[in-house]
Parts: structure tokens; C-alpha cells; sequence
């Protein structure tokens, strides 16, 4: 998108939705990849025609329920109601168990939702699409294809020509940093490579919102924030929206506009937090510890809410919805 | 190097010991006839082309058989496995048909095709399907389910999903599968050819017997091993060698 997020008014439906001021200049570098089909709409039109009215990811009092081994039924997310900006980074935290990546695959149409909407620029969804792609937490690639046939896979199912398939895997492999290691088979690279090349395929499919599953949660503490630079770096650069999910506040106030919490069985929100500190932010700094503490003392309730569950009804049988096929 | 010494010494080891006792002459030479001679009959049935036409033959319609059981297995073991309805009654049905030699199809295939090429063909496909079907069943229930989630989130939906993830995804854990319904497949088409007047193998093994040949029955049946072997060497060890560097599953790579 070529719009500046920071023309957007803040009479969006977004209870503290605040933007930052001082967030860096982002979107006029999206260069490469694009030639014109992918972005939405904004991308031509001055952004405050509509954009205040129309979020890019809306979700509209989600339901989910299923049953359990044992026959009841459970509710895992309880009416959840969120807007997305356009270009806005939102991260999600939760208790495990609270359905923050079940939520995600809603979205990502890759599960169904019991009742009500989600919403991409106010229309709703049915199943997948390469709109909304999705990085999984154990990145999900494809081990029998090369690093660069992984990337351009999204592509080729979209029956994008070969030319144009090879210019944008170079680029989108580029921008991750790996131009070099395009012929590799997955096994070979390290964890954080590998997540690398999972965000380099979801890139190349130029989806207009980014979903990351706690896409960072197995990685070794450089490479997490050696990963946070890059992918903030990667966000200004293509202006993707993205939704975030991880269990570690600190990694959501290092990244995000906006931080959502979620409650513990079922999931509602809980509260929203504006981030305003300003940008590149560091995972250690005092400001960040100081913005998280606020989050995690309401979170802290919530795992405590868990483990009094675990404790009262014995260990129950884990099942995660999304993980279906 | 010790290895091929290995080797070497078994098989020189084996060859003195059926020497030694043609050479006893224990039984009469046409009953145990001594390596030389099968050698001669293995030199005579290839100069006046009898096994090539026979090898050929054979391999033709193993061939067909077993892609056709592999095309029909993957879809039926795909089926099976994605499906809960199929899973209850049709998986437990295919387990059980695993219990009967594929021979038995004979007098069936007999009656419906009638005593030709169609017959043969049917037993080898009944011999190799189940093998095939179960496997696939099995490999794509043991696929991470990641594979398929990523496969959809990227666009890739129906026959694509299946040619381009499902199917690649599932390869290491059916390519043992493939190999068993191959040896299943081989099995069945030797045993079929030996009941009729076919040109393969199979009939060449029962010819030496017609004739009291026990030369000529001990070279097709070391024929009969070798093709099985080196299928089995050149086809699948190459290709799950070649699954194994792919994904990584050996360290030695």
C-alpha cells in the first residue's frame, strides 16, 4: 500500500486504537514484488476516502464450539469482535489454550467458525485464499521442494507465468536475505532460515494480511531478535497487515500497534493496548518491560484462571481445534 | 571392502557346496544338476531367445499391472483414510481381503475375463492393490497434517493439493508400501503364467518341468529371482535414497 497509516483519523472503531507518530516512514518501498494485482484498492485511491470506515480484517461476533472426547460440548472462543487497520500491526497474547491460533486459522479460512464473521475490507470470507496467508509456528515448509520452489509454490497454484514466478521468488528471497540459498533443500538451513523462507512464500503470494502463529516461540533468543528487526523491517517495507499471535507479551509490545489479550476458556477480549513507543523498539528496553508489566499483570490472572481449571478438572485433553484438518 | 569380501565368500562358499554335492552324485544330475549345466541352459534360453521374449513378456505386464494398482490403490487408500464413513467399513474389509493368496482371484478372473491376458492382468492388480492401499492409507495419515494446512493457506485446492502436497508429502511413508505391492505384484503374475499357456516367465518355468529339465527350471527360477532383485535395488533403494536426502531423514548425506 502506498497510503501513510499515519493520515488515517482515529475515529475507527478501534477502542484506543492509537497510531504511533513517530513510527517510521513505510510503504513507498514496495518496489519489486508487485505489478499492480495484488494490493487492495488503497493502493490507488487516497486512503481516507474509506478507509475509516472499511477495516481490513474485521472480525464479527466469532463463535467457536466443539466437542470434546468426551462428548460435551466446549465453547473455545466466545464472541469476539476486533478491527484491523489497514498496514496495522496487531498482536495477540493469551493463555495457552485460550484459542489465539485457533482464532487465526479462522481467519485464515482454514477452520470454520460456529457463528458469526470475518471480514477482509469488509467483505465477509469463505475458506482460504491467498489473501490471508498464514506462518505457522513450526514454519510448515515443504521438505521434498528447494527453498526456492517453496517460495514460488503459492504462485504456481495461482498459475502465476514462470518469468514472473522466478522474478519474485529472487526478490521476495532476496528481502529475507537468503538469494543465496535458493537451490537448498530445507533440512539443510537452521531454524531461523527456515522460518525466514516460510515468511519469504507467504510474502510471494502478496497477500494483503500476514497471520504468524507464534512463528518465532522455537527459536534461540538472537535469532528471535535478529528475526523481530527483519520482520519489522520487511513490514515497513511492504506494508502488509499483520496479526500476530505469541504467548510472550514482551515479543507483542516489541512489535505491535496495538496488543489484544485474550482470556482463558473461552477466548473473549479481554483488553486492548495501544503501543505508542517509538520504533525500532528493543525486546530489553526499560520502556517495553514497562508496557508489558500493565499486560502481563492482566494476563497473570488469566493463567492463573487456567491452571485453577487444570487443577479442579484434572488435565483436560487438550484438543486444538484448528490443528484438524 | 570387507563387505564385498563378505559377499564374495558366501556366495563362493555356496557354490562349492552345490558343487560338491552334484559331484557326490548323491541324486541322479537330472534331479540335481550341477551349476554348469544350469549356466549351459541359461546360455541356451537366452541364445534362441526364449527368456528374452519371456523376460519381455513378463515384464510388460507386470508393469501395467502394478501402475494400474498404484494409480487405484492411491486414490482407494487416499478414500480410506479421509473419509470416516470409508475408514469403518471398507478399512477393515481391505484388511481382511489381505489375508487371501491373490491366486485365489484366478477362477473368478477366469470366469469373468475368460482365458486370456485380462486374467493374468487382474490377479497381478489384486495381488499388489491391497498392499498399495493400505500403505497409502497409512502414509497419509502419518503425513503431518501441517503439510496439507500449508497446502490450502497457499492456494492449492482439490487434484492440486493432492498432486502438488498431498502426494509428495506422503511419499516417505508409502515408498515401503510401493516396494511390498511391487514384490506382491511380481509374485502374483509368476503364479498366474505358470496355470496358462502365457509366453512369460512363468510358463517357461512350467515348460521345464514338462520336460523333465531341471537345468532349464533352476535358470528360469534364478531369472525369476534376479529381475525381483534388481527392481527392487535400481526402482525403490534409489528412490527412497533419493527421499531420504531430500528430506533429510540420514545424516551421512
Amino acid at each position: 500500500m502506498s497510503t501513510n497509516t499515519q493520515s488515517f483519523p482515529s475515529q475507527l472503531p478501534i477502542p484506543g486504537g492509537h497510531i504511533p507518530s513517530d513510527r517510521p516512514e513505510r510503504g513507498s518501498a514496495r518496489s519489486g514484488g508487485s505489478k499492480g494485482n495484488a494490493g487492495p484498492a488503497t493502493a490507488v485511491l487516497p486512503a481516507h476516502t474509506f478507509a475509516p470506515q472499511i477495516a481490513k480484517v474485521g472480525l464479527k461476533d466469532i463463535c467457536l464450539s466443539y466437542k470434546t472426547q468426551t462428548g460435551e460440548r466446549l465453547l473455545a472462543l466466545d464472541h469476539i469482535n476486533l478491527q484491523v487497520k489497514p498496514g496495522e500491526f496487531l498482536c495477540i497474547v493469551g493463555p495457552s489454550g485460550c484459542g489465539k491460533s485457533t482464532l487465526l486459522h479462522l481467519i485464515a479460512g482454514l477452520h470454520q467458525q460456529t457463528s458469526g464473521q470475518v471480514l477482509v475490507d469488509g467483505h465477509p470470507v469463505q475458506g482460504t485464499g491467498t489473501d490471508r496467508i498464514l506462518i505457522f509456528q513450526e514454519h510448515g515448509l515443504f521438505p521434498w521442494l528447494k527453498v526456492g520452489e517453496n517460495v514460488e509454490f503459492g504462485m504456481k497454484m495461482k498459475g502465476v507465468s514462470k518469468a514472473e514466478r522466478e522474478e519474485k521468488t529472487a526478490y521476495y528471497l532476496r528481502l529475507v536475505h537468503l538469494a543465496k540459498f535458493k537451490d537448498s533443500y530445507i533440512h539443510q538451513l537452521s531454524g531461523g532460515m527456515r522460518q525466514r523462507v516460510a515468511i519469504a512464500r507467504a510474502l510471494a503470494t502478496e497477500p494483503d494480511v500476514l497471520l504468524m502463529d507464534e512463528p518465532f516461540a522455537a527459536l534461540d533468543a538472537q535469532t528471535r531478535d535478529l528475526l523481530h528487526d527483519e520482520l519489522e523491517r520487511i513490514w515497513s517495507e511492504t506494508g502488509r497487515t499483520i496479526i500476530f499471535v505469541t504467548h510472550n507479551v514482551r515479543e507483542a509490545i516489541r512489535l505491535g500497534d496495538r496488543v489484544v489479550l485474550l482470556t482463558f476458556r473461552p477466548g473473549r477480549v479481554k483488553n486492548e493496548f495501544p503501543v505508542e513507543l517509538p520504533r525500532p523498539r528493543v525486546l530489553e528496553d526499560v520502556d517495553v518491560a514497562r508496557a508489558a508489566r500493565e499486560i502481563l499483570d492482566e494476563l497473570r490472572e488469566e493463567i492463573n484462571r487456567s491452571l485453577e481449571a487444570e487443577y479442579n478438572e484434572g488435565i483436560k485433553p487438550h484438543v486444538e481445534v484448528g490443528a484438524e484438518q | 571392502m570387507k563387505r564385498a569380501a563378505r559377499f564374495v565368500i558366501f556366495y563362493a562358499g555356496l557354490f562349492g557346496l552345490w558343487t560338491l554335492l552334484a559331484e557326490l552324485k548323491i541324486w541322479p544330475p537330472y534331479l540335481f544338476p550341477p551349476p554348469w549345466s544350469v549356466g549351459q541352459a541359461l546360455y541356451d534360453g537366452f541364445k534362441d531367445h526364449t527368456y528374452w521374449i519371456a523376460i519381455y513378456v513378463s515384464m510388460q505386464r507386470v508393469l501395467i499391472g502394478y501402475l494400474i494398482s498404484v494409480v487405484l490403490g492411491m486414490i482407494l487408500g487416499l478414500g480410506v483414510a479421509s473419509n470416516q464413513f470409508l475408514e469403518e467399513t471398507m478399512g477393515g474389509l481391505l484388511v481382511s481381503l489381505q489375508s487371501l493368496p491373490s491366486i485365489c482371484w484366478w477362477p473368478l478372473a477366469l470366469l469373468w475375463f475368460g482365458l486370456n491376458q485380462n486374467a493374468i492382468l487382474f490377479v497381478v492388480i489384486m495381488g499388489s492393490l491391497l498392499s498399495v492401499t493400505l500403505a497409502m492409507e497409512d502414509g497419509r495419515k502419518q503425513m503431518p497434517k501441517i503439510f496439507s494446512m500449508a497446502g490450502r493457506n497457499l492456494g492449492a485446492r482439490g487434484f492440486k493439493l493432492f498432486w502438488y502436497v498431498l502426494l509428495p508429502a506422503s511419499l516417505p511413508f508409502i515408498v515401503s508400501g510401493l516396494k511390498q505391492g511391487w514384490a506382491f505384484a511380481w509374485r502374483s503374475l509368476i503364479t498366474a503364467e505358470m496355470l496358462y499357456l502365457s509366453l512369460g516367465l512363468g510358463q517357461v518355468l512350467m515348460m521345464g518341468r514338462d520336460l523333465n529339465d531341471m537345468s532349464a527350471v533352476l535358470a528360469v527360477m534364478i531369472l525369476i529371482i534376479a529381475i525381483g532383485y534388481v527392481v527392487d535395488g535400481l526402482v525403490f533403494k534409489s528412490m527412497e535414497r533419493h527421499l531420504q536426502h531430500k528430506w533429510g531423514l540420514t545424516q551421512t548425506t
